[in-house]
């Protein structure tokens, strides 16, 4: 009954879900996004005719002004900055737009420009100064910020009082000021058009990502050939003419320029910044953080000026919110990923029942022996990491290794060795295809193709995304086994998506079908996904009907079959349950039975585990990940099985001396080849009863011509 | 580079003299008794908060909110003896609210790492905010009858040195003492020096640092209080002026690097000579306010050129999010 009831909490809760949300970018511009509803909802309650359209379209109108300065700041922010100037930038270029249209009557389209190059202009001192000689942001832009008011300040001496007898009546530079299409100020549709091509710039374009690489880590994009001072300088250029382009905006609605223009406004628009969620400190900002920055402290001291608040509380609240937020900020990012790890690992209800007996003198086709004591090792010590082995017609041996190399042995004695191909990651199960063409899966890239001549291909590295799920799906995590069918599809397992390939024992601490079952057309270089929610797929096999394939599913301890053709398409069948240990890959036997090697053992206590989530959830959370219950890999062995799910034959190293534990094994010629993805040898058993001419893809394809 | 670095307080040290003798022969005015007597009196608060920076610029940070600590504790034992109060309870509130202040500072950039420019910057304006919104009636806060004998830590003279100058040395004497005598002093120049080494060596750099910030806001405080004796008031509104400017100035000019660990209390004296000297010269050559400050923001910012030539910074151990 207790059990029953687990069992349906864990089924249909989805525990998994707050990890993956937590570790979602977007969660930390949602933060924001509730606060400024919040606010918005306070204000809209407290304040009479706060969301009127006139009021709306006046709060759109200063949106907009701070929102461009709030852009600048938030890219040198991101670029791991700070501009404190923008408030005597805005002040100086606001005089510029209008000394030029005032005094010297230049026309409008002309001030435009050169209101924009004067920005440029004092963002480019910054720019130099941060960028090429490397000064502190905050000390030099705190400096330009001094000089430029003061420079500010002596030019309105001379020339305010002939700004402020001038009356411009000029259409466009009324539009500029307070004109609207459809009720949308023009400030607001320029901010849009700017906010857009920003995002974009941002997110999809190449200088956008490397001010992100930057502001992440300046040394490392300087190792990795970006122009760290070039694209540094060109941040506080751009900051420099977005406050430009607000300052135009401020003077064709408002026409004056006081003494206090831009006093304070670095204040007000890096409170926006870091409410946001832009990290000070860079790496870390969009374009949407920064709007929604803006709008909460323009809500915010909007509504405080409203409800007549003296100057003090206003200066309070800012920089009230100010601190917090940076706060918050700073304690969120240190302790983000310890979070996440905390939460993420989200186990589920497992049961299996009691395991066949594998004891000496219990008999059964478990039983134990000592049959792999003496086989022959091949690249003793000389190998890391076979997770796969696999022989092709001319009786070559192949492996994968940890440094991300397929190495060849030499047949007769395989005692020659080469780097075959050089991939980069690790590789897991092989296939050869009719052209004999290596296929290979690698764990964390892909599906690849290895030609005969060496030359490595992608296959392919995504499939398609599946709607419901909260992580990405589409790329291919952990890759792990593969078959190619008579038709050319291949079949591959991905082991979990919730996990990176260093990480898959957790998966097995959470027992969820977290795998799935991928297709690739070779012949059409389509991917897609075949069956999804299994428990660690990894072994995969074409059954001898060509029209459905075996797989293992590693922590559901069960051998399944999936129709892909034929009249049975698309149905699952289970051919083997409860099995002993957790099984791995699985390859054609010469008799037409099928090779399967277990890769660990089941062990009471994870098995027990396993009936039990809240405990492991606990242990996840409490205990170091060192210390943590395990799925046991140190010991298994190979076994031989028929389609109708009989163990035939069962094959161990009892004393664990040469290979304890086996992922894969292939038969050739009547030798059987095992490999060990913790194995630092290749090991070569000599068959009784076997067919000493079996070639697996000679009997696959027909013998090459 | 050795040679560089033992050079720049001699260097700015003669550039003092060198502007000093100019403006003594070419400006008329300059060097009279009255003039060294405003000279000294103005250079004297700016001085003492320089101090306060400097213990906080070796420790590695920075402290915009001092003047914040100027104006306003000064400003509320103004008020306080204005209402009523008595002078010593109204200076222990304002010592106490100092004290609160500094914690809040220290809390802020030891314990919740916000980084100091930024956790000051705020906490400045949470203060000046404050004070504005409920502390004073007035922006300029008036000396009242009750402060009787309190205006002598400003105004007059000790043994033939006007007094404002004596609480500058005292002062100096103080923070040297700090620095070079006691144990904590050498933890601030360790832990500017590499705040990570001196962490894993053992050193509590965090109560350190929370101790450095309320000094140095306790050190602002008197500032404030030598200040508002001498001119017999306390004009809030400082907090709005670019003095904050001019004390970095002071410290970064005397060659005191802004990445920490380096200098002393002799290079805030030889800083605050150059920096009350020019802008004193500035006010006889009758060059505007805003003229004043362009001239200060361009010998600051020629100054940091310099110091980061001088004292470049370590990537080593500067931190990511340290702008």
């Amino acid at each position: 009954m207790r059990d029953t009831l687990t069992s349906l909490r864990y089924r249909y809760w989805p525990d998994h879900l707050l990890g993956e949300i937590l570790s979602k970018r977007w969660t930390e511009t949602a933060i924001p996004v509730i606060l400024l509803l919040i606010v918005g909802f306070a204000l809209s309650r407290s304040i009479d005719h706060f969301l009127s359209p006139a009021s709306l379209a006046d709060t759109a109108r200063q949106a907009g002004e701070i929102g461009f300065i709030g852009l600048g700041m938030a890219l040198v922010v991101i670029v791991g900055g700070i501009d404190l100037s923008v408030g005597s930038i805005f002040a100086l270029t606001d005089f510029c737009a209008l000394y030029l249209l005032d005094v010297l009557n230049w026309p409008v389209p002309a001030v435009v420009v050169a209101t924009l190059a004067c920005g440029a202009l004092l963002g480019a001192v910054n720019g130099v100064l941060i960028g090429y000689l490397r000064l502190r942001a905050f000390i030099t832009t705190l400096i330009t910020l001094i000089i430029y008011r003061s420079a500010f300040d002596l030019l309105i001496q001379r020339y305010s009082n002939s700004i402020a007898a001038a009356f411009p009546d000029i259409p466009s530079w009324n539009f500029i000021g307070g004109g609207d299409v459809f009720g949308i100020p023009s400030v607001a549709l320029v901010y849009i058009a700017i906010a857009i091509f920003g995002h974009i710039f941002m997110t999809r374009l190449r200088p956008g990502w490397h001010i992100t690489a930057i502001g992440g880590s300046r040394r490392s994009a300087y190792n990795s050939g970006i122009p760290v001072r070039r694209t540094i300088a060109l941040c506080y250029v751009a900051s420099g003419v977005l406050t430009s382009i607000a300052a135009l905006f401020f003077a064709a609605r408002l026409g004056t320029v006081g003494g206090d223009i831009g006093v304070g406004l670095e204040v007000i628009v890096l409170t926006a910044t870091v409410l946001g969620g832009i990290t000070l400190g860079g790496g870390k900002g969009s374009v949407a953080k920064s709007l929604v920055g803006v709008l909460i402290v323009l809500l915010i001291t909007n509504g405080l000026t409203t409800l007549n608040a003296r100057g003090g509380i206003n200066r309070m609240a800012l920089a009230g919110i100010l601190l917090l937020a940076a706060m918050v900020d700073i304690r969120w990012q240190k302790n983000r990923t310890r979070i996440i790890s905390k939460v993420y690992v989200a186990p589920t209800y497992h049961a299996l029942p009691p395991p066949p007996a594998t004891e000496i003198g219990q008999g059964g086709p478990f039983e134990q022996n000592d049959k792999l004591r003496d086989v022959e090792l091949i690249g003793l010590g000389r190998i890391e990491a076979p997770e796969d082995v696999i022989l092709d017609r001319n009786n070559n041996l192949y492996a994968g290794s940890r440094h991300g190399d397929i190495m060849r042995f030499f047949a007769p004695d395989y005692q020659r060795m080469e780097v075959f191909a050089h991939i980069g990651g690790q590789p897991l199960g092989m296939a050869f295809d009719r052209q004999d063409n290596l296929y290979v899966c690698i764990g964390g890239m892909g599906l690849y193709r290895i030609t005969p001549d060496g030359t490595v291909e992608k296959a392919t590295d995504e499939t398609n995304r599946s709607m419901h799920s909260v992580n990405d799906d589409s790329r291919l995590r952990l890759a792990d086994d593969l078959d190619i069918t008579d038709d050319g599809l291949i079949f591959f397992s991905e082991a979990t998506v919730r996990y990176e390939m260093d990480e898959w024992p957790i998966d097995g601490l959470e027992a969820r079908g977290n795998g799935r079952i991928i297709c690739y057309d070779t012949k059409t270089g389509a991917t897609h996904t075949a069956l999804r929610g299994l428990k660690f797929p990894n072994g995969i096999c074409v059954a001898s009907d060509g029209q459905s394939i075996l797989f293992a599913e590693t922590f559901g301890c069960s051998i399944k079959r999936l129709w892909f053709a034929g009249p049975k398409k698309g149905q699952v069948e289970v051919v083997m349950d409860n099995l002993p240990g957790y099984p791995d890959n699985i390859n054609l036997a010469s008799d037409g039975n099928y090779w399967l090697a277990l890769v660990g053992m089941r062990s009471p206590s994870l098995d027990l585990a396993w009936k039990m989530p809240g405990f492991r959830r606990r242990m996840a959370k409490r205990v170091p990940v060192d210390e943590w219950l395990f799925p046991n890999i140190n010991t298994g062995c190979v076994v031989k099985f028929n389609e109708q799910g009989k163990i035939l034959e069962s094959f161990w190293d009892l004393r664990g001396e040469n290979h304890p534990m086996i992922t894969s094994m292939r038969e050739h010629r009547g030798y059987l080849y095992l490999g060990g993805i913790m194995n630092n040898r290749i090991g070569r058993y000599k068959l009784d009863n076997a067919d000493p001419n079996y070639v697996q893809y000679d009997k696959r394809w027909g013998k090459a011509s | 580079m050795k040679r560089f670095r033992f050079n720049q307080q001699e260097i700015v040290f003669a550039v003092f003299a060198v502007l000093f003798l100019a403006f003594s022969i070419f400006l008329r005015g300059f060097l009279t008794p009255e003039n060294m007597l405003t000279l000294l009196q103005n250079v004297a608060v700016l001085g003492i908060l320089g101090l306060a920076m400097a213990l906080v610029v070796i420790g590695r940070g920075i402290d915009i909110s001092l003047i914040a600590a100027l104006a306003v504790p000064p400003g509320l034992v103004l008020q306080m003896v204005q209402n009523g109060h008595s002078l010593p309870a109204s200076l222990l509130t304002a010592v106490l609210l100092t004290i609160a202040f500094g914690l809040v500072n220290g809390w802020l950039i030891a314990y919740a790492e916000v980084p100091s420019l930024f956790a000051t910057l705020a906490t400045g304006l949470l203060l000046a905010g404050l004070g504005q919104a409920a502390l004073f009636q007035l922006d300029v806060v008036q000396w009242s009858d009750g402060m009787q004998g309190f205006e002598r830590l400003g105004q007059g003279t000790i043994l033939g040195v006007p007094t404002s100058i004596v609480m500058f040395a005292i002062a100096c004497v103080v923070v040297a003492f700090l620095l070079r005598q006691t144990r904590w002093g050498a933890y601030i120049y360790a832990i500017g020096d590499n705040p990570y080494a001196a962490r894993v060596t053992g050193i509590p750099s965090r109560p350190i640092i929370v101790l450095q910030y309320v000094v140095a806001a306790q050190i602002g405080c008197f500032a404030g209080l030598v200040m508002a004796a001498s001119v017999n008031s306390m004009p809030t509104r400082v907090f709005n002026s670019t003095l904050i400017y001019d004390v970095i100035l002071v410290v970064v000019l005397g060659g005191i690097g802004l990445s920490g660990g380096r200098g002393g209390v002799l290079n805030v004296i030889i800083g605050t000579l150059l920096i009350g000297t020019m802008l004193n010269g500035m006010t006889i050559m009758d060059i505007s306010y805003a003229g004043q400050n362009l001239v200060k923001g361009v010998v600051l910012l020629l100054a940091v050129i310099t110091d980061s030539f001088l004292n470049p910074r370590n990537e080593e151990t500067a931190q990511q999010g340290d702008i």
